[in-house]
């Protein structure tokens, strides 16, 4: 674990660097030591570099090692608890009902009214919810959950999800519907540094008990019923698991939208190089997750400077393929 | 130990056997009754149907019967994997429906028929799950605990009985159907357990491993005292292993006894409605049941 988070935090100084303006390291340096120094964030301080360095681009990409961080877990406990390694939050519809959550909620103007503390969040987590719940309704027979059932039950739910979006967006005011189609598509803004806080304690506390289940989730990966005689109560653990991911996921959603594929790719990337221990796996593929995100979002910002692409498309184009090659050479190795 | 007189009268009663009573019964189970799915209008598939019998400790307990007569569901009762509708299980003495989850697993140990494995584990991680039950942790970090010392040595002897130590390091999912199947079983007795229930232990095996799996088996019965429940098709491999056999027919007992007792033409007749040939084995002694040369549909027609 050691070196990874190591690597992470390289990988954050060097993302840093790049943008619209180029900040090298020994600046970032300079700016990081005279914040801390006189403990202020103004310009007048810090200068317009500093400012596009400390309020734009850090609380950006932290945001994005979070959201990273928490896509791949939640894709690790997913693939382990319906025990197929394609499972995602995105592929499965928990991303997109928690999206309709939100975009309700903006909708009917709730996250306006309540200023301190953000329901947005909740909605997303009640819609994220919803939607695992019927997912696995749907493709549940005889205590089993076959992989192309599982599938098209995420798909019919991100078909039906996604029209209801639309229609939630084509008839909000044109200004609002614009920011929720950018925001849809799964784009990272910098937040303020108290929201991110707020965030970070929700996400990292969640993540937390994620990784508390990590043995019970290895021996639920045998099956449920090999897993109820080795002593597991396996309907609490699923209770506990399903509620945390959608807690997360309606989260992560409701900040940066529908964020694809990384649920999946990253899983698959750790367990073939780290192996399949989750009390491993777990930490290992959030910390890689939210490097995947944080290089994602680089490029997301710039490759077409001085206009920036949604990170969402950037995951979705490299994760896409990765999905249809699994599928179609990977075949033996899906059950 | 101080002489006490209540430590003086149980060590009177160990001498006498009057304590062990209790353990030398693994299961007594009574009036069991079992369903799958709730049905409406009152008409209630019941799959095990009053079944009363008991387990002796340390013997091997044959269950057979034809495609759905309720085996495995009656082996999934005795793990605590399903529970009964009525009736109730003693496990040594103690009722089973009372007893929390993993204490069951401490004593039994369930091997099911199939394991699909979506996940490459190495063997060594597999065998570890077994000691789950066994994890005594804080709350609060009982989610990633470690294995301690001990746990990996009674792993490493689980392998080291069903031949697998020069696999430890191998992916689960590139082992042949044998290895897979001595694979859990091994993660069964890494429970530590004193009851061993397996399901179908040999089916999808050739017959090079299906001789392996029952040397196991016999060789943990003697070595370790274990009581092994199995399930099985293959009414020779009961007739050869086991030492008490239970008939099932549509989910009741239809007997329970010696291979010599249950392996009959007349009771193979009215539990699978066919007629088969029972001669003895050339070594030792016991039915061995062969299918007729001349099958005639007649014949199975009048049984239906």
């Amino acid at each position: 674990m050691a070196p990874l988070v190591v690597m992470s935090v390289a990988l954050l100084l060097i993302c840093l660097q790049f943008g619209t303006q180029w900040i090298g390291l020994s600046q970032i340096m300079d700016i990081v030591g005279q914040v801390l120094r006189e403990g202020t964030v103004e310009s007048d301080h810090i200068g317009t570099t500093g400012v596009i360095l400390i309020q734009v681009r850090l609380p950006r990409v932290l945001l994005g090692f979070l959201v990273g961080a928490c896509l791949a877990s939640v894709g690790v406990v997913l693939q382990a608890l319906l025990r197929n390694p394609l499972a995602d939050p995105y592929v499965l519809g928990v991303s997109s009902g928690a999206a309709l959550g939100v975009a309700l909620a903006i909708l009917l103007g709730v996250g306006a009214t309540v200023v301190t503390f953000s329901v947005l969040p909740l909605c997303g987590f009640a819609g994220g919810l919803l939607s695992l719940v019927v997912v696995y309704r749907m493709a549940v027979s005889y205590g089993r959950l076959p992989i192309h059932a599982l599938l098209l039950a995420g798909v019919i739910l991100n078909a039906i999800f996604s029209a209801m979006i639309m229609f939630v967006t084509s008839i909000m005011e044109p200004n609002r519907s614009v920011g929720t189609m950018t925001w849809l598509m799964g784009t990272l803004t910098a937040p303020s540094y108290p929201a991110l806080a707020v965030l970070a304690c929700y996400l990292l506390g969640g993540l937390f008990l994620l990784l508390n289940q990590a043995r019970r989730l290895n021996v639920l990966t045998l099956g449920e019923e090999s897993a109820r005689s080795l002593g597991i109560d396996t309907e609490h653990v699923k209770r506990v698991v399903y509620v945390l991911s959608a807690l997360i996921t309606g989260a992560v959603v409701s900040v940066s939208g529908m964020i694809g594929f990384v649920g999946m790719v990253i899983p698959h990337a750790v367990r073939f190089l780290l192996g399949a221990d989750h009390r491993l796996l777990l930490p290992a593929s959030a910390c890689i997750g939210g490097m995947y995100l944080v290089i994602a979002d680089t490029l997301a910002r710039t490759l077409l400077t001085p206009t920036e692409i949604p990170v969402g498309i950037v995951t979705a184009l490299a994760g896409g393929p990765f999905f249809i090659y699994l599928l179609v050479w990977r075949k033996d190795r899906l059950a | 130990m101080s002489l006490s007189p209540a430590n003086v009268h149980s060590m009177i009663d160990k001498a006498l056997g009057l304590g062990v009573v209790a353990s030398r019964r693994a299961y007594r189970a009574r009036a069991l009754r079992f369903h799958y799915h709730p049905q409406s209008r009152g008409a209630v598939n019941w799959v095990l149907d009053g079944l009363t019998f008991d387990v002796d400790a340390g013997e091997i307990l044959g269950i057979v019967g034809p495609n759905g007569s309720g085996k495995t569901s009656l082996l999934k009762l005795l793990a605590k994997v399903l529970r009964p509708h009525a009736g109730d299980i003693a496990l040594f003495g103690r009722d089973l429906s009372t007893m929390p989850q993993v204490e069951v697993a401490r004593t039994v140990a369930f091997v099911p028929q199939e394991s699909p494995q979506v996940f490459s584990f190495t063997v060594m991680e597999m065998v570890m799950m077994g000691r789950y039950p066994h994890y005594h942790g804080m709350k609060w970090t009982a989610g990633f605990g470690w294995e301690s010392a001990e746990d990996v040595s009674i792993a490493e002897q689980a392998m080291q009985s069903t031949d697998l130590t020069h696999l430890a390091g191998r992916s689960v999912m590139d082992l042949s159907g044998g290895e897979r199947q001595r694979c859990m079983i091994a993660r069964a007795l890494a429970q530590a357990p004193k009851v061993l229930l397996l399901d179908e232990p040999t089916a999808f095996l050739d017959i090079q491993h299906q001789i392996e799996i029952c040397a196991i088996v016999r060789r943990l019965k003697e070595e370790r005292g274990l009581t092994v429940v199995l399930v099985s098709h293959d009414l020779n491999l009961a007739s050869q292993y086991c030492d008490r056999i239970l008939m099932l027919k549509a989910g009741a007992l239809f007997c329970l006894g010696t291979p010599h007792e249950v392996i009959g033409v007349d009771i193979l007749r009215a539990v699978y409605g066919c007629d088969v040939l029972i001669d003895r084995h050339p070594e030792s002694g016991v039915p061995r049941v062969t299918m007729p040369s001349y099958i005639s549909t007649k014949n199975v027609r009048d049984h239906l």
